[in-house]
């Protein structure tokens, strides 16, 4: 009584609790104090996680998601996520994985507790309630969890429902890559289900596959006839954009592939009206012809064909099309650039789009199309285009590609350097911030130092910069261009020699306001003004002009002690050296000796530019082991007396940093002036530094105005001042079209006269004429200066090469670089979940944390209360609670029966195991060869191009029997009448038959209509209650083991529950039970069946031997449960299991097979006879693939060998030919009895 | 590969964030953020991609959103998805949404963030593609639904009746706040 009255107030306390809508209302309500309302609910929360009302439990789990989308952790909550997950009810389970795959992660600890619970779910009777979990688990899997649970997904892999199917076959990705060792088993299962019946898991085969690929490509490419089986079969553009991306992945790898690929995308490209997947298409063509090499020139029409389209796209007005567009032509413009030069203006076009995601595209793409003829044009737009950007992220995206467009590949295209400094100068200038200015500060240097007939005039457009710095420095500084100072300030110092007037710009460099510039541009000042002092005072000593050096020394020493009381510690250090430098020179000066020599000897030599890879390219000198040690590392001996060994090692280290010490202290300046004259004496002598050329003499006059210039009010104006002395670099774009039209003009003046010449002697001459000149038009243009620029530096004696390999990958995929392709040996199989929990279970109560330990206390309490309040629902309840933190043994027979021990392969099949190894792997090899080889006539003109010859033909393969096929190609040829539609049957048609990898029903033809869909599913029995039907499945790695899979289906409007299933063993085969059981025990079958509904089980026998079919009798019982209360019933049954059920499809290539019929292996012989006057063969050969597992080895004509292998490596071949009114079948194997079995059920099967 | 399916409304609220790989709860907040500020700031008549935003990941990555009424659905995906597959992806959620809500608003992503994941469940797993049959999602949800109306049965009666009272101004709420439907234009659809 006082049970139910609690119940009673519990939901009456929940009407008033607050629910999820609850939660976002009041959150809405509260928007000025929103953090503290949500503090309550928090609170609130917390206090129904305390309950034990699973509702309850369940709305605050729920409320909490809703808080973690608003960025509030919840990881607190973990624990009672799981107790949400465990219940019983679909509803607040949902809602637990729902919370689980929003907050949890691999980190989360208690992850672990969550296996069995999560192992019960994945076999829930209730299909939804697998696909909650399998769904929650995509988002939270753990290594741990992918290990313990690979086996229960795989088996999901092949549940009846597509539903759970396609989400198992999903989830394997995330398996193989939280646990890679599950793939080379996994594998053969997830290619199975790329023929699966339903499109959806065929997509998410295709899905996966393409994921796994995409990281590995190498590994797949023996998949690749079956995808381009898919790919010309498929009508889901969803796989089909997979397939396709994938072949994008693949044809870098196999060329060959490419060539087969080029004619069904064009097709598709020219049929198909999805935007989507034309795209697709268009970027895998791209692939295929990127990967062609030189020399194919006959797909210069794909090419066409897809720039074409691409166009199309480009000038759509869907913006989206745009983009992909513009993506995509970037894409051929790296192997074929001319195919995209025609399309410049559409590109052009593109950068005044309003779209900025477009326009980048389009800046992408001008980069790779520039050459030296139009890159001042495209410059001149860019720039234009800098000007009037907005947002500065474009903008610097804008300089940034007008440096990049410049500079590639060692200013390849400029053919005027005064041009590009000129640009350069104007990007300084151009309105708005960025943060480029150190870019266009280092191409200023790099220009300077490498191009040498530049340096004048970059130093005098530098000087007119620095000169003019005082009225555009708060320009500068705005637009974060200050960094061009410093270049400049180093250009003008460095070849002072240029300068006009060193004296007025010295006076510039040293002016009080260059203190307001940032540390290191002052010290750069400092230090080149000391240059330009040099170069001026040498010009002044030559003059005979005393006062004039006077005047310059006065100049410097005046200005410099502002700087020597800079806050800069590099500032002030050089000032206040060069000052001291300074005072000795007018002390020199005012004796009347000459100084200019000694300064001029501090700037000796010339800087070059060093490669950036240099250092690392210095070669190792002979004899120099640099992993060598040194000093030999102290023995391990000396280790007995570390303290003094200790005393005398750091004595030394002292020793050694004191002297050096020492030693820098005693550097005086003019000690430090003489080792720089010793050092450029070294430089002079050493044949790696370019010896200084003399400084020049031709010195104009030195500038007269020593004083300080009129001060000038820094004037803020943001329209771009007109500096004089600074030129425009539309005047060289001018200059450079003028050039270009007269030396056209030249040219056609030549033309016309050479041609005036020819016509004399014919008009053949002329013609060619002509094209010589028109063909080469970009190498035609000159540089307007002689260009020379100066080498990288590299060190002597090291290698040259074109790349530096930068290897950083994802590790996690390449876990994945597994080779799929070599069979599977006894190391590679998934982990039997043993009864290890069983018992390990002790231990872990042991280290259980005393919290936990409490929990399940109260959970057994709180499992007690409920057994009594909802008795009804007793037994369902208990499973699933217990399973969250007790373990329960053998709770699901499949798993449980599957004990590791005896799964090794037994050491007397080693040496055939070890066979099997190298064959497949070839065989694949070989397929994918001939699938691949041109022989087969679709693309025969160019396989001698690309010299293929190595390729494997069909006429070396099996010699008696190509004629044949030959012939019927022949025949095929005469019959079919679009070209195109016949190479793609053939190929189809080819490679399925050669590339066979055991996949039974790719044997069809297409000319042969299909059979009915086939089932393997048997009656079993049944009643006006209880249908039963069973299917026998091979374990793969297990020799002494089937599965059974039994489909319950309830034929009433009731339930039934308690299902068990009971089967009497005999010798040879047993029911696998749950351990501790006897052999008389039912098996429990884990689900209740709802009224009208049908379920799977899957139940495991052990076998011993396997050559005779067996008969198992056996009884189902049930409670078929009513209003009326409940009834048991039972259903007894015979369980036949055929010899077919030991098969196993294994991939044999014709090699193999005739080698096995030869070598004597597969001595028993029996053959039958089989009349069925209307079976048409092929469908003969399906029927016995399908039910048989069978695969064809080679089929000609009317008459094909077939394979299988038994779980215990049993041989079985056969030989089915056609013969009047129905098929002869020979068989060959290593067990008579075996075989005869097996011939008796292919009869069966036709009857 | 999907990394991760926002929805956010036109001032940056946060509608639904499904995130296939984990970020903790400060930075899922700081990449709705990030994304909305990209997102928001570009026209409705401009392309739909965009390359990633920092934080949520490199160059393989890519925004793809589509915008109806007053709400952002944003996808950010790797290259191995084709981007108008994507888009198209996006109207089919939007279209299961309208067709599981009968005219969906934002309101109704509001009020009912757990069905709108659910339903996303159904297309999406794992960051990968499940489903795309409109048909299929939309009865596979509803077979769900009854389920839990089913479970639900007597014992939820007496909180339904108080969420049917606490509901009751609910469906005057679109009016006055004038929230307007999620308009599905008609696409050129790829299927």
């Amino acid at each position: 009584m006082a049970l139910t009255l609690k119940k009673v107030k519990g939901s009456l306390d929940r009407m008033f609790d607050k629910n999820m809508q609850d939660l976002v209302r009041g959150i809405r309500n509260h928007k000025e104090s929103e953090s503290r309302y949500i503090a309550g609910c928090v609170e609130e929360i917390k206090s129904e996680l305390k309950q034990d009302n699973a509702a309850i439990k369940a709305n605050a789990v729920n409320k909490l998601i809703y808080l973690q989308m608003l960025g509030y952790d919840i990881s607190w909550a973990a624990f009672n996520i799981i107790e949400v997950m465990s219940s019983p009810k679909f509803t607040f389970k949902r809602i637990g994985y729902f919370a689980a795959s929003q907050s949890f992660h691999s980190e989360t600890d208690v992850l672990m507790l969550t296996t069995n619970m999560i192992r019960k779910d994945l076999g829930s009777q209730t299909m939804y309630d697998t696909g909650v979990a399998l769904s929650g688990l995509s988002c939270f899997i753990t290594p741990d969890l992918a290990r313990d649970l690979v086996n229960d997904i795989l088996a999901l892999m092949s549940s009846t429902r597509p539903y759970i199917r396609k989400r198992a076959v999903l989830i394997s990705y995330k398996i193989f890559l939280a646990y890679p060792d599950a793939l080379r088993p996994a594998f053969p299962r997830l290619k199975e289900k790329l023929e699966d019946p339903d499109q959806g898991v065929q997509s998410a085969a295709v899905n996966v596959i393409c994921e796994l690929a995409r990281k590995n490509p190498k590994n797949y490419l023996s998949l690749a006839p079956i995808f381009f089986k898919l790919m010309t079969t498929s009508t889901n553009n969803w796989v089909l954009i997979k397939i396709i991306k994938l072949f994008g992945a693949l044809t870098p790898l196999e060329p060959r592939l490419g060539k087969k690929l080029i004619e069904p995308l064009t097709n598709l490209i020219h049929s198909t009206s999805a935007m989507s997947l034309l795209y697709e298409c268009i970027n895998t063509v791209i692939q295929v012809l990127i990967s062609f090499t030189s020399g194919m020139t006959d797909h210069s029409s794909s090419i066409q064909l897809c720039v074409q389209k691409l166009r199309i796209l480009i000038e759509d007005a869907d913006q989206n099309l745009k983009y992909l567009g513009l993506l995509a032509m970037s894409r051929i413009l790296k192997s074929h650039p001319k195919a995209v030069q025609s399309h410049k203006d559409l590109i052009l076009q593109c950068l005044d789009d309003k779209d900025e995601s477009i326009r980048l595209r389009a800046l992408d793409l001008l980069f790779g199309m520039v050459s030296k003829k139009n890159l001042m044009e495209i410059v001149k737009k860019l720039m234009v285009h800098v000007n009037k950007a907005e947002g500065s992220q474009y903008r610097d995206e804008l300089l940034t590609k007008i440096i990049e467009i410049c500079s590639q590949q060692n200013y390849q295209y400029i053919t005027n350097f005064e041009w590009y400094v000129t640009v350069l100068v104007e990007l300084t200038r151009t309105e708005g911030a960025t943060r480029h200015g150190s870019l266009i500060s280092s191409q200023i240097l790099d220009v300077a130092i490498r191009v040498k007939t530049i340096r004048p005039f970059a130093a005098k457009q530098m000087a007119v910069l620095l000169e003019n710095s005082h009225v555009i420095a708060s320009q500068l500084q705005r637009n974060g261009m200050q960094e061009v100072l410093y270049a400049a300030a180093y250009v003008c110092g460095e070849f002072a020699q240029f300068i006009e007037s060193p004296s007025s710009l010295l006076n510039a460099m040293l002016s009080h306001r260059v203190v307001s510039l940032p540390a290191h541009i002052q010290a750069i000042y400092i230090q080149n003004s000391m240059k330009l002092f040099a170069s001026a005072v040498t010009q002044a000593e030559e003059d005979e002009d005393h006062e004039k050096v006077e005047e310059l020394l006065k100049l410097v020493m005046g200005k410099l002690p502002a700087f020597v009381q800079s806050g800069d510690l590099e500032v002030q250090e050089r000032a206040s050296c060069i000052l001291s430098m300074m005072k000795y020179a007018s002390k020199a000066q005012g004796k009347g000796s000459k100084v200019a020599g000694d300064f001029n000897d501090l700037f000796k030599g010339e800087l070059n530019p060093v490669a950036p890879k240099a250092q690392k390219k210095v070669p190792v000198p002979e004899g120099l082991d640099l992993d060598a040690w040194i000093n030999d590392p102290p023995s391990s001996s000396e280790d007995d007396v570390p303290t003094t060994f200790n005393y005398k090692l750091k004595d030394n280290v002292d020793d050694f940093y004191s002297t050096k010490k020492e030693k820098m202290k005693e550097l005086s300046p003019e000690e430090r002036k003489k080792m720089r004259e010793q050092r450029i004496q070294e430089q002079a002598s050493n044949p790696n530094y370019l010896s200084s050329s003399k400084m020049a003499n031709g010195y104009q006059e030195p500038g007269d105005d020593t004083g300080d210039l009129p001060p000038v009010t820094d004037i803020d104006i943001s329209i771009p001042l007109h500096v004089p002395g600074m030129t425009s670099s539309d005047k060289y774009l001018r200059q450079e079209q003028d050039r270009r039209r007269r030396r056209q003009e030249e040219r056609k003046k030549r033309r016309d006269e050479k041609e005036r010449k020819k016509d004399k002697k014919g008009r053949k001459g002329r013609k060619k004429g002509r094209q010589v000149v028109e063909e080469s038009p970009d190498e035609d243009i000159e540089p307007v200066h002689a260009v020379d620029i100066v080498q990288e530096e590299m060190p002597e004696g090291a290698v040259q090469t074109d790349s530096e390999d930068d290897t950083k990958k994802e590790d996690i995929y390449k876990a994945l670089d597994i080779d799929l392709e070599s069979p599977l040996t006894a190391q590679d199989k998934l982990p039997t979940p043993t009864h290890r929990v069983a018992k390990e279970s002790p231990q872990k109560g042991d280290e259980e944390p005393e919290e936990k330990k409490k929990k399940r206390k109260k959970k057994e309490k709180k499992k007690k209360e409920k057994k009594t309040r909802h008795h009804h629902h007793h037994e369902k309840h208990e499973h699933p609670q217990e399973s969250l933190l007790l373990v329960d043994e053998g709770e699901e027979p499949t798993v449980a029966a599957s004990n590791g021990d005896d799964v090794t392969t037994p050491v007397t099949s080693q040496d055939k195991v070890n066979g099997h190894q190298d064959a497949p792997k070839e065989k694949d090899k070989e397929d994918l060869d001939f699938w691949l080889s041109p022989g087969s006539g679709t693309t025969g003109a160019t396989a001698a191009v690309n010299g293929d010859g190595d390729a494997p033909s069909p006429k070396q393969d099996t010699p008696e029997e190509s004629p044949a096929k030959q012939h019927r190609h022949k025949k095929k040829k005469k019959h079919e009448k679009s070209s195109k539609h016949k190479k793609h049957r053939k190929e189809r048609e080819k490679s399925p038959e050669k590339a066979e990898t055991g996949k039974e029903k790719t044997e069809e033809r297409p000319s042969t209509p299909p059979l009915p869909a086939m089932t393997r599913f048997v009656d079993l029995g049944e009643n006006e209650h209880i249908g039963i039907k069973y299917e026998t499945r091979v374990i793969s790695m297990q020799e002494k083991q089937i599965m059974v899979a039994l489909v319950f289906q309830n034929n009433v409007d009731k339930q039934l529950k308690s299902i068990e299933f009971n089967v009497l063993d005999t010798l040879n085969t047993r029911l696998i039970r749950a351990p501790g059981s006897t052999s008389h025990d039912p098996v429990k079958i884990p689900f209740i069946l709802l009224p009208s509904s049908g379920n799977e089980a899957q139940l495991l026998f052990s076998v011993v031997s396997l050559n005779m079919p067996q008969r198992l009798r056996g009884t189902v019982t049930y409670i078929l449960k009513d209003e009326e209360g409940s009834s048991q019933h039972k259903l007894d049954f015979k369980l036949y299991l055929p010899c077919s059920a030991y098969l196993l499809t294994a991939p044999c290539n014709s090699e193999r097979f005739t080698h096995l019929l030869s070598s004597g292996e597969v001595s028993e012989k029996s053959s039958i006879r089989v009349n069925a006057p209307d079976l048409k063969f092929s469908h003969a050969l399906q029927k016995i693939c399908f039910y048989l597992k069978f695969s064809v080895v080679e089929r000609v004509d009317d008459s094909a060998s077939l394979y299988a292998a038994t779980i215990q490596q049993h041989h079985v071949c056969l030989l089915i030919k056609a013969v009047p009114n129905g098929i002869s079948v020979d068989g060959k194997s290593t067990d008579s009895s075996l075989l005869s079995n097996i011939l008796d059920e292919v009869k069966e099967i036709f009857k | 590969m999907i990394k991760a399916i926002l929805v956010f409304n036109n001032h940056g609220k946060p509608r639904l964030a499904k995130f296939f790989q984990h970020y903790s709860e400060d930075e899922q907040q700081q990449i709705v953020r990030e994304t909305f500020h990209l997102v928001s700031r570009r026209d409705d008549n401009v392309c739909s991609f965009l390359e990633g935003g920092t934080l949520i990941g490199g160059s393989d990555y890519r925004l793809i959103y589509r915008h109806y009424a007053t709400l952002y659905f944003v996808f950010c995906v790797d290259s191995s998805e084709s981007e108008l597959g994507i888009l198209d992806l996006i109207q089919v959620f939007v279209e299961t949404l309208d067709r599981c809500f009968e005219n969906v608003c934002e309101l109704d992503l509001i009020f009912h963030v757990d069905k709108v994941h659910f339903i996303l469940s159904e297309i999406v797993m794992g960051g990968m593609v499940l489903e795309t049959n409109m048909n299929e999602i939309v009865s596979r949800y509803m077979e769900q639904d009854k389920l839990e109306k089913s479970e639900a049965g007597l014992s939820a009666a007496p909180a339904k009746a108080a969420a049917a009272i606490k509901n009751i101004d609910l469906p005057t709420l679109p009016k006055d706040l004038k929230i307007p439907n999620i308009e599905l234009p008609k696409l050129p659809s790829f299927r």
